[in-house]
């Protein structure tokens, strides 16, 4: 008899599509990185710089808490590089390190870790640090105020339009063009300010199937709807809907954030309620709140109400009753 | 091995096998030097009929005891040199019987007697482990009377040709497997579920309602057929509690010869896959070894390979190429080290994809979350367990790589033993 062979035993099926959970991140790094290379060409090494140290501590931070925790290492896996991506990402080019450093903490480690990882986090953790650091910090994370040594020769304002907007209302943002904002040519974050390039990003996951185009797209017509509304009833106070989906984090905010898998929901109708929710939420802050922009908090808020929206979902077949 | 499309919003989509190219007859394997054969009773050291040594015929009934239920039906003549415990899926005790066969074959005379008068009976006693194992324990049993016979004419699974060829090539003993069904259960409901391409194949040819399914994987899952024929599906009790049984159309067509020719099939027809895909159709007696179909279609095996018994969907995995094919081995699936994907142990990150491609609507990211956990009940009662028809599509897409299909037939698994035990304990 020939000597005995070990076989392979497992469970059915035995065949998988051969996605996983390392592929999906770095494919969506890969769709984040025109954005953020936009933000280099703008605003020079100061980015670049603020991009490194957002990934490499959002790496270190969860390896540490892999050490502390004994668990598997999963810093392989991407997903800690793009929440360090996505983190530098909204945050100005003039923050400082210890900003970056905190930011990638409250993420990874609050946002994440203590949840037990990815897949556990109720909140998108990269929102959940912005928003603590945007409360805890503003100063530090306005853009005008952190931005005001940078020149911004091809800009038509140097300021941010949103927080213009918010300061002295539609007539002061009236000579930008849409274009131009949405070309990424507006003071703003690192990587959120370039449309072009993020809807660039967010068509390619859509194709790929690694967001869930029904939020992206819901957001964005609920933003637009719930803006437009609101232009209709004052066009002297609020801004016409187009300018709020080219400015702040709205597009950033739909195809990168609102869609992050652990904290958005899974079915239909319910992906539909969450992304319009999180649109109405965003122009209700913006327009009448007392926030400049209201993506984070609208997000935040919406990552909350996931698990109940999500209950709703079609009957399973063959239920008795 | 398929791969996920480059636009992944693209849903997987399968297609069953349709055995249209089959117009080949398949490789007859030579009866092996030695077979095993399971009776599906604990092994007990104090066999007085079966014992090393013993010589038995072609088609004669072996039992441990006298009185016991359980038996196999040995398929070559030979000594018997071996009897030992065989410990089968899910902890279950069986007992292995291994016959060294002998070059003269001697047919056994007892059910060529007992063919004389076709009765739930006779069924009951020589059919159980005969090709396409036919399961009559659910009609003797009067709590939960059956009113309607499934007979399930397609394959369970994808790449597998093998029901579909009986279908195709034993219809008359399938129609006359019918009719003795017909006779010994006094069940006048009988339905067949054949492809909906080959419909007008059989209506009006088969003295049966047809029942037509898709091409479309999982279509022709028993679990969906009978979702189409009843608009339910079971829950722990299992499908007898909805007073309906199948038998695979392999076990009525054999049902059919045995009584026309008063011998008890003992070849069962079997899909090899090789390690390319390419497909070969064998038939063999039941007990030969796996090594002895893959030898003969020379496939070689290495190590770190898979053999799977089944289809790539919800076959399983064996792991010695020495382990005999069983009544119910449609098909031998080899797959090559490096086409195996690895499970891992990572969490569900709740990405959707199980729920966009879950035929059932099962909410798979939350029952997950609780099969894991060994909350069973919570899952068959919040999430739907029983709503899943066990198409093993959710594994397939799942980027955690967790085994979901494995821990939802556990579940299964599990509830079903303690409702058997709590009937058992009902006065
Ligand atoms: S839960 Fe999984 S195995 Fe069950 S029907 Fe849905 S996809 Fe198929
Ligand atoms: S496919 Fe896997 S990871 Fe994705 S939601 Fe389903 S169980 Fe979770």
């Amino acid at each position: 008899m020939n000597p005995k062979k070990t076989l392979l035993v497992s469970h059915a099926p035995f065949w998988h599509d051969g996605g996983g959970i390392p592929e999906r991140s770095y494919h969506t790094l890969l769709a984040a990185l025109p954005a953020a290379c936009a933000g280099i060409a703008f605003y020079g090494a100061p980015a670049l710089g603020v991009i490194c140290l957002s990934i490499s501590t959002a790496i270190l931070w969860e390896l540490l808490m892999n050490r502390i925790m004994r668990r598997p290492i999963t810093v392989g896996d991407g997903n800690a590089a793009l929440v360090g991506l996505l983190l530098a990402m909204l945050l100005p080019a003039s923050a400082p390190w210890w900003v970056v450093v905190l930011g990638t903490f409250l993420a990874i480690v609050i946002g994440m870790q203590i949840f037990g990882g990815i897949g556990g986090n109720p909140f998108n953790p990269v929102v959940l640090g912005t928003a603590i650091l945007s409360v805890a910090y503003g100063r530090h994370l306005d853009f005008d105020a952190g931005l005001v040594n940078f020149t911004f020769t091809a800009f038509a304002s140097s300021t941010d339009p949103i927080s213009a907007l918010k300061a002295f209302g539609p007539e002061a943002v009236s000579h930008l063009r849409y274009l131009d904002l949405f070309l990424g040519k507006q003071v703003g974050g690192i990587g959120s300010t370039c449309g072009a390039a993020i809807v660039l990003g967010g068509i390619y996951l859509i194709f790929r199937g690694f967001i869930r185009w029904e939020i992206s797209i819901a957001f964005l017509a609920s933003v637009y709807l719930s803006a437009a509304l609101f232009n209709m009833a004052d066009p002297t106070r609020f801004a016409p809907p187009l300018f709020h989906l080219v400015t702040g984090y709205t597009l950033i905010g739909a195809f990168f954030l609102a869609t992050e898998n652990s904290s958005s929901p899974v079915n239909l109708f319910p992906m539909l309620i969450y992304g319009a929710l999180g649109g109405v939420l965003t122009v209700l802050i913006r327009n009448i709140g007392a926030y400049t922009d209201g993506v984070l908090f609208a997000i935040l808020v919406i990552n909350l109400t996931n698990p109940l929206v999500d209950k709703i979902r079609p009957r399973a077949i063959g239920k008795a009753a | 091995m398929r791969k996920r499309s480059f636009f992944g919003l693209s849903k997987p989509c399968f297609r069953y096998e349709l055995a249209t190219g089959t117009t080949v007859s398949p490789v007859v394997i030579p009866v092996p030097e030695k077979v095993t054969l399971y009776i599906k009773t604990p092994y007990q050291k104090t066999s007085a009929v079966l014992k090393p040594g013993r010589s038995v015929k072609t088609g004669e009934r072996l039992v441990l005891h006298e009185a016991d239920p359980c038996s196999v039906i040995s398929s070559v003549t030979g000594t018997i040199c071996d009897i030992s415990p065989f410990l089968a899926d899910f902890g279950n005790a069986w007992t292995a019987v291994t016959i060294r066969t002998d070059k003269n074959e001697m047919a056994d005379t007892a059910f060529s007697k007992a063919a004389e008068q076709p009765s739930l009976d006779t069924l009951n006693r020589f059919f159980p482990s005969c090709p396409g194992e036919p399961d009559f324990s659910a009609l003797a049993d009067d709590r939960h009377p059956v009113h309607t016979l499934v007979i399930y004419g397609g394959n369970a699974d994808l790449l597998i040709d093998t029901g579909l060829y009986v279908l195709k090539t034993h219809i008359d003993a399938i129609n006359a497997g019918i009719q003795i069904l017909r006779n010994a259960t006094g069940i006048r409901n009988i339905a067949i579920a054949v492809p909906r391409e080959s419909v007008q194949n059989y209506s009006g040819h088969l003295d049966a309602q047809v029942q037509p399914f898709g091409s479309a994987y999982p279509q022709a899952q028993p679990l969906m057929i009978l979702h189409a024929l009843t608009g339910r599906l079971p829950d722990e009790t299992g499908t007898a509690a909805m007073g309906i049984h199948f038998f695979r159309a392999e076990a009525v067509a054999a049902i059919g010869r045995a009584f026309a020719d008063g011998r008890l099939p003992v070849e069962k027809n079997v899909t090899v896959i090789d390690k390319t895909g390419k497909k070969h159709l064998a038939i063999a007696r039941i007990g030969t070894p796996v090594g002895a179909l893959l030898k003969a279609f020379g496939i070689t095996v290495d190590n770190q390979d898979r053999i799977i018994f089944g289809g790539p969907m919800t076959g399983n995995a064996i792991y010695s190429e020495d382990l005999p094919i069983g009544p119910d081995t449609d098909a031998i699936l080899v797959q090559a080290k490096s086409d195996i994907a690895l499970y891992s142990d990572y969490p569900c990150i709740n990405c959707g994809d199980c729920i966009r491609v879950c035929p059932a609507h099962v909410p798979v990211n939350l029952l997950v979350r609780f099969l894991e956990a060994g909350q069973y009940t919570d899952g068959a009662e919040l999430y739907d367990l029983y709503s899943c028809i066990e198409c093993g599509l959710c594994s397939y897409v799942c980027p955690s790589r967790i085994p979901i299909f494995q821990y939802i037939k556990l579940a299964k698994y599990e509830l079903g033993r303690i409702s058997f035990a709590e009937e058992m304990n009902e006065p």
